[in-house]
């Protein structure tokens, strides 16, 4: 497979930059240009296990990693692959897993340990339609699983997000970087369009620069002896270990979120969405700014941390947010918890596999743009009344705004999250 | 690897000298095992087939969930904790980074029999260069003597409390009889701690086990035969004596399988590259040797 990566870095023209540039673009499928990516990124062993739709990731690297006299382990299940991928990395070496959703689950429980005993370790979720065995079309329906932990106890793990397989490459690289600096295994989740379509892209490589860690299992040559565990069964003992743990989390949060803004400048409705339903939001904003909505794009690169705060700031301006996603709504509510009522946030998806169409998101953002103009023409009409109106009635003005919010309040609890905003399904 | 001389030997004939000592691999503190447990004394003789093998300071081991499940806090060596039945697996992976490295899991019935298999049976069928030593006592003691695959039929346990009975909970399972069967394990056997000329044929095993990997052959297992004094509801001598009978009959001691680390290495030749690793695993269509 060398061969084929070396169509596009081999003899450079020296005529013009530009064809420099054009050659050194190559098409790849998302599954092998990650793999690629990891190899480059001086992944030292990969662990894995068949499944649709990250195969050809593993069969990528049973083919280039014995060439490289690299690990490849082909593993009896998905717990096998990531225990390994537990064994590797205490021992300090470079360590990649990739599967798909229901094989993520079988993985929760490893995760659970590698994040409380500190293991790094980069774990590549191409994400299918679940729940169960669902299908092998594209979703992005374990945002939960990936953002709110998949296993069991309090711990998070940063999780990266690409629109693209030229960032997915470029991620996988931050996610090795990242899973060394603060000990903790990262996730990079993309569904099955990024991993099975193919792109140009261009053959950036990095390879993040290896640090001596002072816990990895060598051999207790000349040093006592180390123990990489997640057990305490003191309790003073394991909040300690567990407050620790928090403060990394916080640190996390603090340097290391990362998101995206597109024709934000003079947008009134802004979508908020990542991968591949970021994709389809840019061509519907495409096609709602030709209709008169002046639309921009939010997309979050960091699912966990939550860019929340530059939300905030975006929600604070925008007259109301539609979160666009390949699921029933998952991401929404972190937009929600970010948002704090400062203006009306919809929400569209498909599930099953199934993609919305930009058609189908400028339909559900027309449909709250409609809305949340009539509100806003309700208010102005409100306010220019209550500027004429005569001072006299105060008591009654006061009691039909409660009776007004009592019942706002009880059709909240009933109507549906996704539809109160206007955003249909 | 070579083996350490006997530093204790005396300078001249006739001088006091020293025949037994506590390895300085077995740390210098008394266990969390219930009284009368076999594990401290197969954490023992671990500890002397490590030192005179020279191998704590390549040790990187795996331990497991159950009764060991802090037996990092008794040898002084790099120890990863797995999760329960995941030892083989772990220790698979740090075996394919770390070929220079001696690498063992230590693990219970539970764990390597129930929760596990899945997990030692590839090991052992990729001939995964690594070492278990299974401490076979027929119960789940850390949870407070539960039932295992290896409680032998009719035995009460807190969730056989009537006794094991085959028809509602099958059989007892001879799990090493039951990996001996796959080409990639150079080396399975049984012992037992139940009296001191056993606990000498126990170490021989341990000892053996420990030179297959270091030679380079494939998967290497001992099973060690225990007791639970507590879950058995027996007091130690009467475990011992329960040990000696049904259970030894229920599996029966010796060498199962030793089929050499020649076969084992005549395999397919090493992975090509710096990360080679002799006897990584045994061709699909290599013919098993006999033993």
């Amino acid at each position: 497979m060398t061969d084929r990566l070396e169509v596009g870095i081999g003899e450079r023209p020296k005529s013009s930059e530009q064809e420099a540039k054009r050659r050194s673009r190559v098409l790849m499928k998302g599954n092998d240009a990650v793999a690629e990516a990891a190899i480059q990124a001086g992944c030292d062993a990969y662990f894995g296990y068949p499944i649709t739709p990250q195969a050809e990731l593993l069969e990528w690297m049973a083919r280039r990693m014995p060439e490289l006299g690299r690990v490849f382990v082909q593993a009896e299940s998905e717990l096998g692959a990531i225990n390994m991928a537990l064994g590797a990395a205490a021992t300090g070496a470079r360590v990649l897993v990739s599967s798909s959703s229901p094989g993520i689950s079988l993985m929760a429980e490893a995760m659970s340990y590698m994040a409380g005993s500190g293991t790094p370790m980069v774990l590549i979720n191409v994400m299918r339609a679940g729940p169960g065995l669902g299908g092998i079309g594209p979703s992005q329906s374990d945002y939960f699983q990936a953002t709110k932990g998949h296993g069991h106890g309090d711990y998070r793990v940063p999780v990266l997000a690409p629109a693209s397989i030229g960032e997915a490459m470029e991620l996988t690289a931050d996610a090795f970087e990242l899973a060394e600096r603060y000990r903790t295994p990262v996730m990079v989740v993309f569904d099955g369009i990024l991993g099975q379509a193919m792109e140009p892209v261009e053959l950036r490589f990095r390879n993040p620069a290896r640090k001596a860690f002072d816990w990895a299992l060598t051999g207790a040559a000349g040093r006592p002896a180390r123990v990489i565990k997640s057990i305490d069964l003191v309790p003073e003992v394991l909040e300690k270990r567990n407050i620790a743990l928090q403060r990394k989390y916080a640190e996390i949060s603090r340097h290391e979120v990362r998101w995206a803004t597109e024709s934000m400048e003079d947008a009134e409705y802004v979508l908020v969405a990542y991968g591949t339903a970021a994709r389809v939001a840019r061509s519907a904003i495409e096609k709602a700014r030709a209709k008169g909505i002046k639309a921009g794009l939010f997309r979050p690169i960091t699912l966990w941390p939550f860019p929340s705060r530059e939300l905030a700031r975006v929600a604070r301006r925008a007259h109301a947010i539609l979160t666009v996603e390949l699921s029933s709504g998952q991401m929404v509510e972190d937009v929600r918890l970010a948002v704090e009522g400062r203006c009306p946030v919809g929400f569209h998806g498909r599930m099953g596999g199934l993609v919305p169409t930009p058609d189908e998101v400028v339909g559900a953002l027309k449909a709250l743009h409609g809305k949340v103009e009539r509100t806003r023409e309700h208010e102005r009409d409100e306010q220019r009344k209550r500027q004429h109106a005569p001072a006299a009635a105060p008591a009654e003005r006061t009691h039909r705004v409660e009776a007004d919010a009592a019942a706002r309040g009880h059709a909240l609890a009933d109507a549906p999250a996704g539809r109160r905003d206007g955003g249909e399904r | 690897m070579t083996l350490n001389p006997n530093p204790e030997l005396p300078a001249r004939p006739g001088a006091p000298r020293l025949i037994y000592r506590k390895p300085d691999v077995l740390a210098d503190r008394s266990t969390h095992y219930c009284p009368g447990c076999g594990h401290g004394i197969v954490h023992r003789l671990l500890a002397e087939v490590m030192t005179e093998l020279d191998l704590p300071a390549h040790t990187i081991a795996v331990a497991p969930v159950g009764c060991a499940v802090f037996a990092y806090d008794y040898l002084n060596v790099d120890f990863v904790e797995a999760p329960h039945g995941r030892a083989p697996a772990v220790a698979t992976g740090i075996r394919r980074v770390r070929p220079e490295a001696f690498v063992l899991t230590y693990q219970g019935d539970g764990d390597l029999a129930a929760i596990g298999t899945a997990e030692i049976v590839h090991a052992a069928a990729r001939g995964e260069r690594i070492t278990a030593i299974f401490v076979n006592n027929g119960i789940y003691g850390m949870t407070g003597g539960q039932m295992a695959p290896t409680t032998l039929l009719g035995q009460r346990t807190t969730s056989s409390p009537t006794g094991r009975d085959p028809l509602l909970m099958g059989y007892p399972i001879r799990i090493t009889e039951m990996l001996a069967q796959l080409p990639g394990v150079t080396y399975a056997a049984r012992g037992s701690i139940a009296d001191a000329s056993q606990i000498g044929k126990l170490k021989a095993m341990i000892r053996r086990a420990c030179m297959v990997q270091i030679e380079g052959g494939g998967f290497s297992l001992v099973e060690a035969l225990s007791n639970c004094p507590v879950g058995w509801g027996m007091t130690p001598q009467e475990s011992i004596e329960h040990l000696k009978g049904p259970v030894v009959e229920a599996y029966p001691l010796g060498v199962i399988v030793d089929r050499g680390v020649a076969a084992a290495v005549a395999g397919p030749g090493p992975v090509p590259g710096p990360r080679a690793v002799p006897g990584d695993g045994p061709a699909p269509d290599a013919p098993a040797p006999e033993a």
